[in-house]
């Protein structure tokens, strides 16, 4: 008798839960539904054979990859794709050893003046940086770093100021305890040594976020790129390429699938590298967003 | 109301937590403001008392000093040479030579090659340069050629370098006095002066933080420091960026711009207006954003969190996915997604709910709840990653308990979640904040090539409906007529706006993170 009631009672509870865990799936797939429709779009899109223009289907009627030929042999998309990928590359390893440097300083170390250095930092990072780009550009081009050399004059410029993004990772350090370097310390070990021995070793998540986010952030980067490759082709980035190739109506109807077609191939190798690094990623974006 | 206690204070709800926050912070205003001056004049002495320090120890160290020392102050590392430390001593004294060569190199700007010295970049700074372009006879040629006239953007850049440079110069001279002084003091009792090889160990070790800082801070000073020390100044100057093919000259105006933008006299009545208008909209833009991303990516979090919900990574996998596809593909594609002929318009028209295409970008009110609307897409995954790490750390047992006491899932979530998301990603929110005042890729990629509104056009050239700031000085500063000057000065009240707020929010919110909590 007991027993019934129970089963009763836990059945009621559970065809409650059910209804819930229903209403969610069909939230959820809903919802993934919707972020996954843009990107099954611009797939489809690229493959379509018919016209380069907008039309309003998803589904092509003539399949192919002449979008992606085309690409290549029409446009200059070869240059801003490794354009990027170089400019990627270099600042994600500038980035990380600039950050490494300043957060490892600033979380470790006690030294005079490092309140006043972090306020600074912060207080820099209210003015809206782009407005000094008229000035970078003017470095840059007595640098003869502008337009076709596009390229490390953006290496240089996303890397130079890089330290003042250090607080994800001072964050991490944050964490890591100070009795690590004491005991090293008293060991015997200079500094350096705490920091190239103990302490990196133990930074790998927090160097990882750094390189992903590094190498990723140039890919996205449109404001600076365009000023400074001046719209000279040879020197655009993706961004700027790709936009270019969609600003205006009539390039927009020359070019919108082509547009897809480039879409498709900046959005893989970031996707894959992004996936396999994802751990990280997250462990960072957390911790980030609880240390500030 | 009067100050609550730490016992009362919890028991208060979220919202009345804040107002009471609000409440004290209004109440403080006046004690922050005294304290703030206090601090600032505090400073201010601290500062003059240092520098009156370093001035009376600078002559102290000349009268006590041996003719080492006193040579020192003319020769820079003369006493670090003569005392057998070569190294700084050599290092200090092709400072001052390189310093004292630039500086009294004359004009040299006309010469192929040539570099001007700093007191005559420092003269040309007080006027940013006055020589127009002129012909003259060149007798060789036995023609007349184009001379270069002053170019003011390069006086003013290359001032700014040199008035930065001069206090270096100061800087580095007082070290080396300070060196001879410590130098005297170390032999007279008898010790041995660090070598070059001690000072090389020594910026492993006990100087670390100077290795470490030094290329990251010298990177800063110049990409960052300097070009917004140039930005600031060209807020006072009359620089309108298009050259008009004849002068490169353009001199300070004092306060002119600033009053032109407040509407206080200037030729462009239509700015203070443009201005205020686009302000709102940037405001308005920030709080939505922010806000609906913040809450609606907490509740998707819990949503997939939720117990029962099955394939949770394939799920945030989808969803990240936005994450991980740059943003610039995914923003133009949905930016054309909702264009006259995009697919969302044949869709519509294809089902029978409209007739016509919308304009869905030609019609503001349409288009800037789309745009709040996408950026909700864009946004989502970021909060939800963020918040899906957070609500692990939430302590079970606080669950546990508020349902023994009977609490329902909405009260949990106020009571518990809310709170605890807001305390722990408090200074996150206001970096977001800031940082959608200052999101420039939604907009322009979203709404770029909008048809500008002719209420808002200005001196400063045309506007859209959908400009924030940010967007309204890319415009000015790439667009046919560049207003370098007035894009500027909107910079600066940029900084204003998003200093205030932040000093409102940690004041607001106190931030009671002890960043030592962990180590």
């Amino acid at each position: 008798m007991s027993k019934n009631v129970k089963t009763s009672h836990g059945l009621g509870l559970s065809a409650k839960n059910k209804i819930g865990n229903i209403i969610a799936h069909v939230v959820i797939v809903t919802m993934c539904f919707i972020w996954v429709l843009p990107f099954v779009g611009i797939l489809l899109e690229s493959f379509r054979m018919e016209t380069t223009m907008q039309v309003g289907y998803l589904i092509p009627k003539d399949f192919g990859i002449g979008n992606y030929i085309a690409l290549f042999e029409k446009t200059n998309f070869a240059k801003w794709y490794t354009n990027t990928l170089i400019v990627g590359i270099f600042v994600s390893i500038i980035q990380t050893f600039t950050v490494l440097c300043v957060s490892y300083t600033l979380s470790r170390m006690r030294f005079k003046g490092r309140r006043f250095l972090m306020n600074m930092m912060l207080v820099l990072g209210m003015f809206p940086g782009f407005i000094t780009v008229i000035v970078l550009y003017n470095i840059l081009s007595d640098l003869n770093m502008t337009g076709v050399n596009a390229v490390p004059g953006l290496i240089l410029l996303y890397t130079a100021s890089s330290g003042m993004g250090y607080y994800v990772a001072k964050g991490f350090f944050d964490t890591i305890s100070k009795s690590l370097d004491e005991a090293a310390r008293i060991d015997g070990a200079s500094r350096a040594q705490v920091m190239f021995t103990i302490i990196l070793p133990l930074a790998k998540p927090i160097v990882i976020y750094t390189i992903l986010t590094a190498f990723m952030a140039p890919w996205g980067d449109f404001m600076t790129a365009a000023y400074i490759a001046h719209n000279t082709s040879e020197g655009m980035n993706v961004a700027v390429g790709i936009q270019n190739m969609i600003g205006s109506q009539m390039s927009l109807n020359a070019h919108y699938t082509h547009f897809c077609a480039a879409g498709v191939l900046v959005a893989i190798p970031i996707t894959i590298l992004f996936f396999a690094l994802q751990k990280y990623y997250v462990e960072g974006v957390t911790g980030g967003a609880v240390k500030g | 109301m009067k100050k609550l206690t730490t016992a009362e204070y919890s028991t208060l709800n979220i919202v009345q937590k804040l107002l009471y926050n609000i409440w004290r912070f209004l109440c403080a205003i006046p004690t922050t403001a005294i304290s703030i001056g206090k601090g600032a004049w505090n400073g201010i002495a601290g500062f003059f008392k240092g520098l009156g320090f370093e001035v009376v120890d600078t002559i102290n160290t000349f009268r006590k000093g041996d003719w080492k020392t006193r040579v020192s102050f003319f020769i820079m590392g003369f006493g670090n040479i003569s005392r057998g430390q070569i190294l700084r001593g050599i290092m200090l004294l092709l400072f001052q030579i390189g310093y004292v060569v630039y500086m009294i190199l004359p004009d040299l700007d006309g010469l192929p090659g040539g570099f001007s010295g700093g007191l005559y970049r420092l003269k040309k700074f007080t006027t940013l340069g006055d020589v127009v372009p002129g012909e003259q006879y060149d007798p060789i040629l036995d023609t007349y050629i184009r001379v270069d006239g002053d170019n003011s953007f390069d006086i003013l850049l290359y001032g700014i370098l040199t008035i930065l440079l001069c206090f270096v110069f100061v800087f580095l001279w007082r070290v080396n006095v300070k060196q001879n002084k410590i130098a005297q003091e170390l032999l007279a009792k008898g010790k041995k002066l660090p070598k070059a090889k001690d000072d090389i160990k020594n910026l492993l070790d006990g100087q670390f933080h100077k290795t470490l800082l030094s290329l990251p801070l010298i990177g800063i000073t110049c990409f960052t420091v300097l070009p917004i020390i140039f930005m600031i100044f060209v807020a006072f100057t009359n620089y309108g960026g298009k050259y008009d093919g004849y002068s490169n000259l353009f001199t300070w105006v004092g306060l002119d711009n600033f009053k032109e933008l407040f509407n206080m006299g200037g030729s462009d009545s239509n700015l203070a207006n443009a201005f205020g208008r686009i302000l709102g909209w940037t405001m308005v833009w920030a709080v939505l954003a922010t806000f609906t991303n913040y809450f609606l990516g907490i509740l998707v979090a819990m949503l997939i969190n939720k117990k029962g919900v099955k394939l949770k990574k394939l799920w945030r996998g989808i969803l990240v996915l936005t994450i991980a596809i740059p943003q610039f593909v995914s923003l133009l594609y949905v930016s054309k997604l909702f264009a006259a002929n995009g697919l969302v318009n044949s869709f519509l028209m294809n089902m029978g709910w409209t007739d016509a295409a919308i304009d869905f970008w030609g019609t503001p009110e349409i288009g800037r709840v789309l745009v709040v609307i996408i950026n909700i897409w864009i946004g989502i995954p970021y909060l939800m990653l963020m918040a899906t790490g957070i609500l692990m750390n939430i302590p079970a047992d606080m669950y546990e308990s508020a349902k023994i006491d009977g609490a329902s899932g909405f009260q949990q979530f106020t009571k518990i979640t809310l709170p605890y998301m807001m305390f722990v990603t408090g200074p996150y929110l206001l970096t977001s904040f800031i940082g959608n005042i200052n999101n420039f890729n939604v907009m322009f990629l979203l709404t770029g090539g909008s048809i500008p509104n002719p209420e808002l056009s200005t001196s400063g050239g045309s506007a859209t409906d959908y400009d924030l700031l940010i967007t309204w000085i890319y415009s000015m500063v790439t667009g046919v007529t560049s207003n370098y000057k007035l894009s500027a000065v909107i910079a600066i009240m940029i900084f204003v706006v998003v200093a205030t707020l932040s000093v409102i929010v940690y004041n607001v919110m106190p931030s009671t993170r002890n960043e030592e909590d962990f180590q």
